[in-house]
């Protein structure tokens, strides 16, 4: 089944890098980057976004379209990344997704098939 | 009113066999939501019929036939599940007992836990739609949302239909004990002398642990909790008066507790605890029920054992409300006084809890102040939601305006 799991971002977490010293942050990338070789074989592509002052939002639900700056819900959590992943089942994904050694919150969602 | 025997009978002949059912046509269609909604049709049917037929000799087999002739009528289109159930004879092969991959599906950590409970009724006990949700206080329509929602996710979100690997099986081990725990709760708190037309949680708790003991039976953590139930159930007979309010455990006529089983759970909680080292949460409030169980009466109960054994486990579990238990122990082996202090420091986050109030009622009763004692069992009479603990409630503060 494939899956996609949505990196999540919190003010604290972003805190916390920016304090960290070049080297740690750089050591931080590199648990990153060994987590994306480790599965390697079961991911099936993805992106780390831009931040969410890049964001910008359209809503068509209106008579016109309404153009609007930043993410679609304002929040102290934002979406950093995504990343699809092809698994048996949910236990083997949260099993890759709990190995995540980056941002403090990952949604898990299955893709329609 | 009391239940019938009958109604028990057949409350316990559906629980051995529905799960079972449930088991093999998971196993064997594939298909979760498929497979349960047939087996809670034929418990419907057998729930209809077998008040007037009286129980079959085979209800395995009943169940059996009746879920595959349903099968082959309602799955008309589905040439590949219809095929599969054509193919089916009884008797099913004798396969492992596949109920404990059933239990742990419905008990995964991506279901809401009031899905866990429902689900895990109706298809490892057999429960019905209507049962649970009469158990629960809830209306029907509510509870067959959950059910349905729940088992959209289980198919739609991928969930397997599998005993976790070792290496998750501790963490998934804990979701299932927590959900038997609340269910025995529940069963247990709300239960009164009229159980007219509820069914009883507290036995389906039982029979639950005791299934998951024999299907895991290196795992010491089941064991604590089913010795922990029963010790619980061995003294139901001296928790409710003739009239029917709740008897507390200080005042209950402890001749009529059930000695026998308290014997025998006992007896299996310490031949457990010497095959292991290093006791979990269960096991230890299963030996804290062990002292209060072998206790002749209140006041000569092991206290100071107690609060060796609350020290552990508030160790193993630091909450507030195991702090508050803690603190009664306190209370006997110190003094009122000293157990006051310990929920003076839990105020700020039990405040919404009726216990914490109740319990510091009767400590400021025991130092006297019968003025600040009746503040807190009013707010403790405010907060509850249990119609046997208010009784108690209503009665101590009828009775302290009298004095």
């Amino acid at each position: 089944m494939k899956y996609v799991l949505m990196f999540v971002e919190t003010e604290q977490f972003a805190k916390d890098l920016a304090a960290m010293s070049a080297d740690e942050r750089e050591r931080a990338y590199q648990r990153v980057n060994q987590w994306f070789l480790d599965h390697s074989d079961k991911i099936r592509g993805g992106h780390k976004l831009q931040g969410p002052h890049t964001a910008t939002t359209l809503r068509l639900d209106g008579p016109t379209p309404v153009t609007t700056d930043g993410p679609f819900i304002e929040g102290k959590e934002v979406v950093s990344g995504f990343t699809e992943i092809d698994v048996a089942d949910l236990d083997e994904a949260l099993r890759i997704a709990k190995e995540w050694p980056g941002c403090p919150v990952v949604e898990i969602r299955p893709v329609e098939s | 009113m009391t239940t019938t025997p009958a109604a028990d009978e057949l409350a316990r002949v559906v629980r051995d066999h529905a799960g079972r059912l449930a088991a093999s046509l998971v196993s064997l269609l594939g298909d979760f939501s498929t497979a349960e909604d047939l087996v809670q049709d034929a418990v419907e049917t057998a729930l209809r019929r077998w008040p007037v037929e009286g129980i079959p000799d085979r209800p395995d087999a009943w169940l059996f036939t009746v879920a595959r002739r349903r099968g082959l009528d309602v799955l008309r289109r589905q040439q590949n599940y219809r095929s599969k159930l054509a193919e089916l004879q009884w008797p099913l092969q004798p396969a492992p007992d596949d109920r404990l991959r059933l239990i742990f599906t419905c008990c995964h950590p991506a279901l809401a836990r009031e899905a866990q409970i429902a689900l895990t009724l109706r298809v490892v006990c057999g429960l019905t739609t209507g049962q649970i949700a009469a158990a629960f206080l809830t209306s029907e329509t509510t509870l067959a949302q959950r059910i349905t929602r729940a088992k959209r996710k289980i198919a739609q979100a991928g969930i397997p239909y599998r005993i976790p690997r070792d290496d998750e099986l501790p963490d998934r081990l804990d979701e299932v004990l927590t959900v038997i725990y609340l269910l025995f709760n529940e069963g247990y708190l709300s239960s009164s002398s009229d159980r007219a037309h509820s069914r009883d949680l507290v036995d389906d708790a039982e029979w639950l642990t005791a299934l998951l003991a024999g299907l895991l039976p290196a795992e010491p953590e089941v064991t604590g909790l089913l010795v922990l139930i029963r010790l619980h159930r061995a003294r139901t007979a001296a928790r409710f008066n003739d009239a029917g309010q709740l008897v507390l455990l200080q005042d209950q006529d402890r001749s009529t507790w059930d000695h026998a089983a308290i014997t025998a759970a006992t007896a299996l909680l310490t031949r457990t605890a010497r095959r292991h080292r290093a006791p979990g949460p269960y096991q230890v409030q299963a030996a804290i029920a062990a002292c209060h169980s072998e206790a002749p009466s209140w006041d000569d109960t092991d206290w100071e054992q107690i609060l060796v054994l609350y020290d552990m486990l508030l160790h193993l579990q630091p909450t507030p409300v195991t702090r508050l238990h803690r603190a009664v122990a306190v209370r006997y082996v110190h003094s009122a006084e000293a157990a006051l202090t310990e929920l003076g420091a839990l105020h700020q986050e039990l405040d919404n809890y009726p216990l914490y109030h109740a319990t510091n009622a009767e400590l400021l009763r025991a130092v006297g102040d019968s003025e600040g004692a009746t503040k807190a069992d009013r707010r403790a009479l405010e907060l509850t939601t249990n119609p046997a603990q208010a009784e108690v409630l209503k009665e101590r503060l009828a009775g302290a305006e009298l004095t």
